[in-house]
């Protein structure tokens, strides 16, 4: 929590045009991403949003299906918001703020139609592909949703699926890239006093009234939206913001090769 | 589950009959559970969310106490034989998530520098679901608020809208039904502190346009308008009858 005082200063700092890193109000970090960053992983990134880090990694393995999707692979979206990378994170179970990342990321991936499911299939019913996107924190600094998408797309479009031969997985051979089709990103911004900033830092993120994340594929449709914070947001505003990451998400989706 | 319709629309009517712009009948009853401090049970179509409210009380634990505002705990589950197949009991991901998008939007409208270090929670209880069982359930955490006396800047009212498809092209439309959900082209939860005129809860996923958005969206705040004003009259009633 941060002290009321606090907020109000940064709220002041930030009507005066000016950020505690000398960003723009609408300017993003600078986004590096870098993918095949683990052997072992079928697809794996590690994607810097400014000093916000996160690595992912793609699993693969056989499952059964879910009982309404007999034909359809299994997709699992975890994030963690490991104590290495903050003074803030607890060892423990994901909480709601892990839990919700997650589910942010797997909406945007899923509601985008990113992996063809029906591809996953092995034998309808019984058999099929599941495959775990993994998100864990290396050095938080606010705007983990963006910076996980975009670590969970990277990993996808470079994953390598492992052989199924005589009913096991073999993850010493590799059967072809996982069937991808389109991106998407994520792209939030931040409402602060009567400010709306780009991509918040941690400290932003503490003091800010309402926030948006807007998902968003290679056809600049929305794929998924999630406001968060304590605060409303006005017509205006809600407008501002979906116009502004609308913008921004161009590119980020540019960023993925 | 069923199966995936082929098209959403049969002469320009929705699958259960419905015009593009036409919420479920809906009901909001007040003060449904004697030992909260403020309840209702509201019914959107076959959907029966039950919210109690309990507060401005102790907070435990500890820890999470606010030295100058109450802590708004919004609380969300549904009770393993309101749906197809039995839900686990206990909160999971979703749940979780929707606790949490419940209490952002209550914290919005609640006084709570009025009561520090206490908690107002809020208990969401879905009986029967068949779709918006969030929405539902957040129009009638609101008439619980209020119906525990909780001082509040405004109600919050909500509903969903969506895109569907005829097989050829797609439409927006109101109060998202079942299969529309599971099988339509997006699904948008959306709730407004209505005196505010501000947004306090937005979820979407699907895919639409930007334009799609704002369609859909006008629908929904002349929708609001209603779901409002039943709220007040399911208030209004309540003290009339003077049931204690």
């Amino acid at each position: 929590m941060i002290s009321d005082i606090t907020k109000e200063s940064i709220a002041e700092f930030l009507a005066q045009g000016k950020r505690f890193d000398d960003r723009d109000i609408d300017e993003f970090r600078d986004v590096t991403i870098e993918t095949d960053v683990v052997d072992k992983a079928e697809g794996s990134a590690m994607v810097s949003l400014g000093d916000s880090r996160v690595i992912v990694g793609v699993k693969m393995s056989v499952g059964t299906p879910f009982p309404d999707t007999p034909d359809k692979g299994v997709l699992i979206t975890n994030t963690e918001l490991t104590p290495l990378s903050s003074d803030e994170f607890e060892p423990g179970p994901p909480g709601e703020d892990a839990t919700e990342i997650a589910r942010v990321v797997d909406r945007a991936i899923r509601e985008a139609g990113i992996i063809d499911l029906e591809k996953l299939c092995i034998e309808e019913g019984e058999a099929v592909w599941m495959v775990f996107i993994d998100i864990y924190t290396l050095n938080a600094n606010g705007n983990l949703f963006d910076a996980g998408a975009l670590g969970a797309m990277a990993a996808l479009m470079t994953a390598k699926m492992p052989k199924y031969e005589d009913e096991r997985v073999n993850y010493e051979e590799r059967d072809g890239p996982l069937p991808v089709k389109g991106k998407a990103v994520s792209a939030t911004l931040a409402k602060i006093g009567e400010t709306i900033i780009v991509d918040p830092t941690r400290k932003e993120e503490k003091a800010l009234d309402a926030r948006l994340t807007v998902g968003v594929n290679q056809d600049g449709n929305i794929v998924s939206l999630q406001k968060g914070g304590d605060g409303g947001l006005t017509d205006a505003e809600l407008e501002e913001m979906l116009d502004r990451a609308l913008k921004h998400s161009e590119k980020l989706l540019k960023a993925l090769k | 589950m069923a199966n995936e319709p082929e098209s959403f629309l049969k002469d320009g009517k929705r699958l259960d009959g419905r015009a593009l712009d036409e919420a479920r009948p809906m009901e909001i009853e007040a003060g449904v559970i004697e030992n909260a401090d403020g309840s209702a049970l509201v019914k959107f179509g076959k959907t029966h969310v039950l919210a109690a409210v309990h507060g401005p009380r102790e907070l435990h634990p500890r820890h999470l106490v606010v030295s100058d505002k109450a802590l708004v705990r919004a609380r969300y589950d549904m009770l393993p034989f309101s749906v197809e197949d039995r839900k686990r009991p206990g909160p999971g991901r979703r749940e979780r998530e929707i606790s949490k998008v419940l209490s952002e939007a209550f914290t919005r409208v609640v006084e709570v520098e009025q009561f520090p270090r206490t908690v107002v929670d809020i208990f969401v209880t879905v009986q029967q679901a068949d779709a918006s069982t969030r929405i539902t359930g957040l129009n009638a955490a609101s008439v619980a608020l209020a119906d525990a006396g909780i001082p509040m800047r405004s109600m919050v009212t909500g509903i969903t809208f969506g895109k569907i498809s005829d097989g050829k092209k797609g439409y927006m439309v109101l109060d998202v039904g079942k299969e529309e959900d599971a099988f339509g082209m997006a699904d948008v939860a959306y709730a407004r502190a209505y005196n505010l005129d501000e947004t306090v809860l937005l979820q979407m996923d699907g895919n639409i346009t930007k334009e799609d958005f704002f369609e859909g969206k006008k629908m929904a705040d002349k929708a609001i308008e209603k779901v409002y004003e039943a709220q007040v009259a399911a208030l209004k009633s309540r003290y009339k009858e003077g049931s204690e």
